[in-house]
């Protein structure tokens, strides 16, 4: 009889019996997450999903993560066979407006020079010791895009899953705190002065419809490893601009989308158990994920003056750090920006088009590295 | 290859083929443009949509 009663008490204290300092902070972690998430608005339709996941993969004993976990079934059915991150890019995809892109097309090449971030950062990883493919992981923070960060670290380094995507969330939320001060270090006052002209409606109705069957064809011939990413982000784009199928479109973007978020966002909670995540190495990818966001501002900013030079005066260098993926934050910013030095500046829809052409220019880069590490034989 | 190699080598080819799949496409957008331009169309009632 007592020694019964003396193993049910045992029984009661199991989980407090189980709990280690690591469990502690983690839930400090998440409790943390969620505070930005629910008290700040940092990405809440990631963050929170993603904070509760850490708490509940953090309460011992508990076994979400075991075999036959609920968390671990979402994370093997989705994250593990890439399917959450693509069914997201389909929702991207329909939610996304090119038309500010192929108004003025010459504007993706700032897409192109804002992922610069992804590959110097990529180098970065690579002197501080991690192996080749944990770098790639962690350079692809700088394509400020949360669903091709999971789907290439998914793959490549499923282990630093939860510290990549958790600085990748972090950091495309912050874009508005880190990049005006590159943007007024690297800009003089004429350049930031430049009045950009209106856009002129100049795009028809078949080219938004030709627009993501082209660039899917296109791009997937020249980086075929990238086929799933930039077909799923331009099925979206296709849904919405044909205009014949509403219902698969507000299904894209809004119940998939909606649900898939959910899935994922606790998924990736579910990697952050204490004795995977409370590592120097974490610590090391929240340093270079705000490394890499860095350099790609630098360079597009770089890259917009270049313009600048080329057009004689017309682009206005600010649109250079909208060419990021981190929709449409980095647009709003450069469009506060350039009305903060001049009031008579609308940079909006010309920000815009670059931070669309930010988004392609991202699963185009990733696109490129996943088929240039196939060759090398280590994809 | 040892790590700088293969790092410097993705950084060359990741960005520079970045820079050129997407000026390709961008003078693809300017062909689509130039092939199906944008009108404006006139309603039976005179009103013009764009």
């Amino acid at each position: 009889m007592n020694e019964a009663l003396w193993a049910g008490f045992e029984g009661l204290l199991l989980g407090v019996s189980h709990l280690t300092l690591g469990h502690l902070v983690m839930l400090v972690i998440g409790g943390l997450l969620l505070y930005l998430g629910i008290r700040h608005g940092f990405e809440p339709l990631l963050l929170v999903p993603i904070g509760f996941g850490a708490l509940l993969v953090n309460i011992p004993l508990a076994g979400l993560m075991e075999k036959g976990g609920i968390l671990r079934t979402f994370y093997d059915a989705g994250v593990l066979t890439e399917m959450f991150p693509l069914l997201i890019f389909v929702g991207i995809g329909a939610m996304t407006d090119f038309t500010p892109l192929l108004e003025n097309p010459k504007i993706l090449l700032l897409g192109a020079a804002g992922q610069f971030g992804i590959f110097s950062t990529l180098l970065l990883a690579l002197a501080l010791g991690f192996t080749r493919l944990e770098s790639v992981s962690i350079g692809i923070i700088g394509a400020c895009d949360g669903p091709t960060a999971i789907y290439v670290t998914s793959r490549f380094a499923p282990h630093l899953l939860g510290a990549v995507s958790v600085a990748a969330y972090s950091y495309m939320s912050l874009v508005p705190l880190i990049q005006p001060p590159i943007m007024k270090l690297l800009t003089t006052q004429r350049e930031k002065n430049v009045v950009m002209a209106p856009v002129r409606k100049s795009v028809s109705g078949r080219t938004k419809i030709l627009f993501p069957i082209v660039a899917t064809v296109l791009t997937s011939i020249i980086a075929p490893l990238g086929t799933p990413l930039m077909g799923m982000i331009m099925l979206g784009n296709l849904l919405k601009e044909s205009g014949v199928v509403p219902r698969l479109k507000q299904a894209s973007e809004q119940e998939i989308a909606n649900v898939v978020t959910l899935l994922l966002g606790l998924s990736i909670g579910a990697t952050m158990q204490a004795e995977r995540f409370l590592k120097i190495e974490t610590l090391l990818i929240m340093v270079l994920g705000l490394a890499a966001i860095t350099f790609d501002t630098v360079m597009g900013l770089l890259f917009g003056k270049l313009m600048y030079l080329a057009t004689r005066g017309k682009i206005n260098p600010l649109i250079g750090a909208a060419g990021i993926s981190a929709f449409p934050m980095a647009a709003r910013v450069a469009q506060a920006e350039g009305q903060r030095y001049n009031k008579k500046n609308y940079l909006l829809m010309h920000a815009m088009g670059a931070n669309t052409g930010g988004q392609i220019g991202s699963v185009m880069a990733a696109a490129i590295m996943l088929s240039v590490l196939r060759r090398l034989g280590i994809g | 290859m040892n790590d700088l190699g293969f790092g410097l080598a993705l950084l060359v080819v990741g960005m520079g083929g970045t820079l050129l799949s997407l000026w390709i496409l961008s003078l693809l957008v300017l062909l689509l443009k130039r092939f199906f331009p944008y009108e404006e169309v006139k309603k039976a009632d005179g009103r013009v949509t764009k």
